[in-house]
């Protein structure tokens, strides 16, 4: 019976995904929303997807990462060598661009997990570093003056990737796998004497992180006609980890809702990045000392629209992101 | 002679990298909070000792002290703005705020005087060149080790031998403890902060007249390293700061050397997750376990 | 007693922290459904055994064996798996996560299905979360914590949270149990509910229990055999009357309260 309730909520999610999609998708055809707002919704749906690929590592598994650009550069350079070097199809840039970065993502996940809190912080800050340097020293890929990529992202390719992202985290979170990666989040210790595979949790998390972030770098790339490796300094690393930070470490719509929103501003600031940048470290500092948890907290959005249910109506598809 | 040459390089780079460093130490040691903004106090420091000097028409000395007065303040304003709030916060707040507080002050610095590049005047320092068995070396190098050594030898000398210093090591070891022993907790950190941004700012100003070029984005990467530095020779350890300094000017200048100077900065960051992962605690700190 | 073999064998165990011997010379045998009692003044290495024998320290000498099968180098999850569950002397909740899903993640590595499955929302998924949580349910409704199923961990109040404790760590379905100080911070009243409950559920679960407990009379009260640990070695064992009447015991509590 749990289980027909919530498909009422998942068919409703699809209908209303689906009208979005077509409304943007007239808007742009129409001619509505000229290729200034194309380009924006279109940054906006990366920043979507690489928010919630950030969320899933920092807000349910709790490893504070910061070198998340290292991983959108893997997925970029790799997917920009599948199309333009091997002249294959975008679907394949994408696929391999994601698993290339899932790859780079178990990488530096097995040995750098046993480190916790701030070290962690600081060696994934050091791994998004060395992967800019070593594609700085790169021939096959242009070194510093980088690559040329045709421009083939499109809003229907966005809107996928979008959904596939949302979905899998979504699914993987509400589900015990996510709940064994929340419980490293509140007290690794306890999760490990509870059987919890933590390391195996950990690096899970790492995997399908970094392998959305890859697809993210491979939209990214065939958008903006060339990438270089100064696109994916840690200040990119940053611009992500805010979107999880400003929306509540632990709620999946709040990354969401924080990239939409930044994603706004930062179009209109995109003159004065000085001014967007301090507007950014405002943020950071204000919300640490007065919000620390973010605007959401773990809550979701679609809790605020439900009832408080009393007795168990939880499992699978329920928010135990909480 | 050559590799000398990059030897003498190495050393004069690791010795600023050791005074940023001896800042990170210190702070970590007694907040345990990694201050990112500390590499933007270096810069601060950089350009306060650029005016002293073309505006203010001072030299070497004078600059250094106006900078490294100046940065003391500026290190305690941003402590008490921005991190005494969260001292009882998660460890990743603070380092959220570090950041934070970090990317304002370049912005800041950026949006108050643009991004262009100063340079400092290179008749600062006399530069003569000094044989030593053979080799010659640049009398600067031979002065920016020294005035860095010098500075190393009056931080110990506040460390061991003062009453802050005394109260640094107390609050450090045991904060709860230095509190009930009735040492001013806030002040000692916020001592802690001032002689740690003193030094950056010296740093700053020592940068300058070695590498002339100075910008608003110039503290991030020595301020990583420094980071680095003090991971390598154990966070919290004060002689530790200096040797990972040293040394990991030392590395850099060897990986140069070896004709990689393309993948110099890489060496650093792959250094820090060696470090982290096959010895954490670091050249000379004590293996601690968490408390289950 | 000594015919059937041991559940648990603490052979020659200790551990080295530097130059302190924090654990040394330590031979524990428990044998399957004892309920047996370690205490020691402060700071004698009771929660430092457990640790060893939960694999969060690795032992410097000796051996730890469960069901004849050798523990030492096992990581904690691993030895969790092979059925010791343990709480902890500090509450350590998911706090976060709500009470019915702090017993669903002790649960987690008996379901069944898979990684894949949950996130293709498979229907090995469905029946493997439905699973989970009617167990769940079930061990609340034990402990009475099913009127709080949908609570965060950190807001039931302080004895309701040690019980939870418990719940979570029987849902890791054990064979042995440790209790780590369960009754501190308990009144007299909830003490004797959680006697009680520890009585019940070694009963219905067929449980060995190892209890490590500071109050004197408490442990006399409910176990079968003592160990007495002192500055990090076994100063005693036997039954409770043993214990109450030994000369080096007395001295190690009189000697606490005097320093």
């Amino acid at each position: 019976m749990t289980i027909f309730k919530q498909s009422k909520g998942f068919w409703l999610s699809v209908l209303l995904s689906f009208i979005l999609f077509t409304v943007v998708q007239l808007l742009l055809t129409g001619g509505i929303l000229n290729s200034y707002y194309e380009n924006m919704i279109i940054f906006m749906g990366i920043n979507i997807i690489l928010a919630v690929s950030l969320h899933l590592i920092i807000g349910i598994t709790g490893q504070f990462s910061i070198g998340h650009a290292g991983f959108l550069a893997v997925g970029a350079f790799a997917s920009a060598v599948i199309t333009m070097k091997f002249e294959m199809p975008l679907f394949a840039g994408l696929l391999v661009g994601g698993i290339v970065a899932a790859l780079a993502g178990m990488l530096i996940g097995i040995p750098t997990l046993r480190l916790k809190g701030d070290y962690l912080a600081i060696a994934t800050l050091g791994f998004g570093e060395i992967v800019r340097i070593v594609f700085l020293n790169i021939d096959y890929i242009g070194g510093a003056s980088g690559m040329q990529v045709t421009h083939m992202t499109t809003w229907p390719w966005v809107f996928g990737c979008i959904l596939i992202t949302i979905l899998v985290i979504r699914n993987f979170t509400n589900s015990s796998h996510g709940r064994a990666c929340i419980s490293i989040r509140e007290d690794e210790t306890a999760a490990d004497a509870m059987g919890i595979n933590t390391t195996y949790y950990k690096v899970a998390a790492f995997v399908i992180g970094a392998f959305f972030a890859g697809i993210a770098g491979g939209l990214w790339a065939h958008n903006f006609y060339i990438i270089q490796p100064s696109n994916f300094g840690f200040l990119k690393s940053f611009d992500i980890l805010i979107f999880v930070v400003l929306g509540g470490l632990g709620s999946l719509s709040g990354a969401v809702l924080a990239a939409i929103v930044l994603t706004i501003v930062s179009t209109f600031l995109q003159d004065y990045p000085e001014t967007r940048m301090l507007f950014y470290s405002l943020i950071l500092i204000v919300m640490m000392i007065y919000r620390p948890q973010g605007l959401m907290g773990t809550r979701e959005l679609t809790s605020l629209f439900k009832r408080k249910t009393k007795g168990g109506s939880k499992d699978g598809n329920h928010h135990t992101t909480a | 002679m050559e590799l000398f040459q990059q030897l003498v390089n190495g050393i004069s780079l690791g010795s600023i990298y050791a005074l940023i460093a001896l800042g990170y130490t210190m702070v970590y040691g007694i907040v345990k909070l990694i201050n990112f903004a500390h590499g933007d106090v270096f810069m601060v420091g950089a350009f306060i000792g650029f005016y002293s000097i073309t505006v203010l028409d001072l030299s070497f000395f004078p600059a250094l002290l106006i900078s490294m007065a100046a940065c003391a303040v500026f290190g305690v304003i941003i402590e008490r703005i921005a991190y005494k709030p969260l001292r009882n916060a998660t460890r990743i707040a603070a380092l959220i705020t570090a950041i934070g507080v970090s990317l304002m002050i370049e912005n800041g610095m950026i949006f108050i005087r643009g991004a262009q590049l100063e340079a400092y005047p290179t008749n600062l320092l006399p530069s003569e060149n000094i044989d030593i068995f053979g080799v010659s070396i640049k009398s600067q190098s031979l002065l920016i080790l020294g005035v860095s050594l010098v500075l190393m030898m009056i931080l110990q000398i506040i460390v061991h031998k003062t009453k802050i210093g005394k109260a640094m090591r107390a609050v450090s070891y045991d904060a709860e403890a230095a509190k009930l022993m009735g040492i001013n907790v806030n002040n000692t950190i916020s001592a802690t902060f001032a002689i740690g941004s003193a030094l950056a700012g010296a740093a700053g100003v020592i940068f300058g007249t070695y590498y002339i070029k100075i910008e608003p984005l110039m503290g991030v990467l020595p301020g990583l390293k420094a980071f680095v530095a003090a991971v390598l020779g154990g966070i919290g350890i004060i002689p530790g700061a200096m040797v990972g300094g040293l040394l990991l000017g030392l590395i850099e200048a060897l990986v140069s050397a070896a004709g990689f100077s393309l993948w110099r900065d890489a060496a650093a960051f792959v250094v820090l997750i060696l470090i982290l992962i096959f010895l954490p605690q670091g050249l000379f700190g004590k293996n601690k376990r968490e408390k289950v | 007693m000594e015919t059937t073999t041991p559940l648990l064998n603490i052979d020659h165990v200790g551990i080295r922290f530097g130059g302190l011997r924090a654990v040394a010379d330590v031979n524990i045998k428990l044998f399957p459904g004892e309920l047996v009692g370690l205490i020691g003044p402060n700071g004698a290495g009771k929660t430092t055994l457990f640790n060893l024998l939960t694999g969060v320290y690795v032992p410097t000498e000796g051996s730890i064996s469960f069901e004849g099968e050798d523990l030492c180098r096992l990581p904690p999850f691993k030895i969790t798996r092979k059925g010791i569950s343990r709480t902890f002397q500090n509450i350590r909740l998911f706090s976060e996560l709500s009470v019915l899903d702090n017993v669903k993640v002790a649960y987690h590595s008996q379901a069944k299905h898979t990684m894949a499955s949950s996130i293709l929302r498979m229907p090995g998924h469905f029946s493997g979360e439905k699973d989970m949580h009617e167990k769940a349910i079930e061990f609340l409704k034990i402990f009475n914590l099913d009127q709080y199923m949908d609570e965060k961990a950190k807001n039931l109040p302080y004895g309701q949270q040690r019980r939870l404790e418990i719940a979570r760590a029987l849902a890791a379905n054990p064979r042995l149990l440790l209790l780590d100080e369960p009754a501190a911070g308990m009144n007299p009243k909830e003490t004797h509910e959680l006697m009680d409950l520890i009585g019940l559920i070694r009963k219905k679960f067929n449980l060995t229990v190892l209890l490590i407990e500071h109050d004197m009379p408490l442990v006399m009260g409910v176990c079968e055999r003592i160990y007495v640990l002192d500055h990090g070695q076994l100063i005693a064992n036997g039954t409770p009357e043993e214990i109450r009447n030994n000369p080096k015991v007395i001295e190690a509590y009189l000697g606490e309260e005097v320093s």
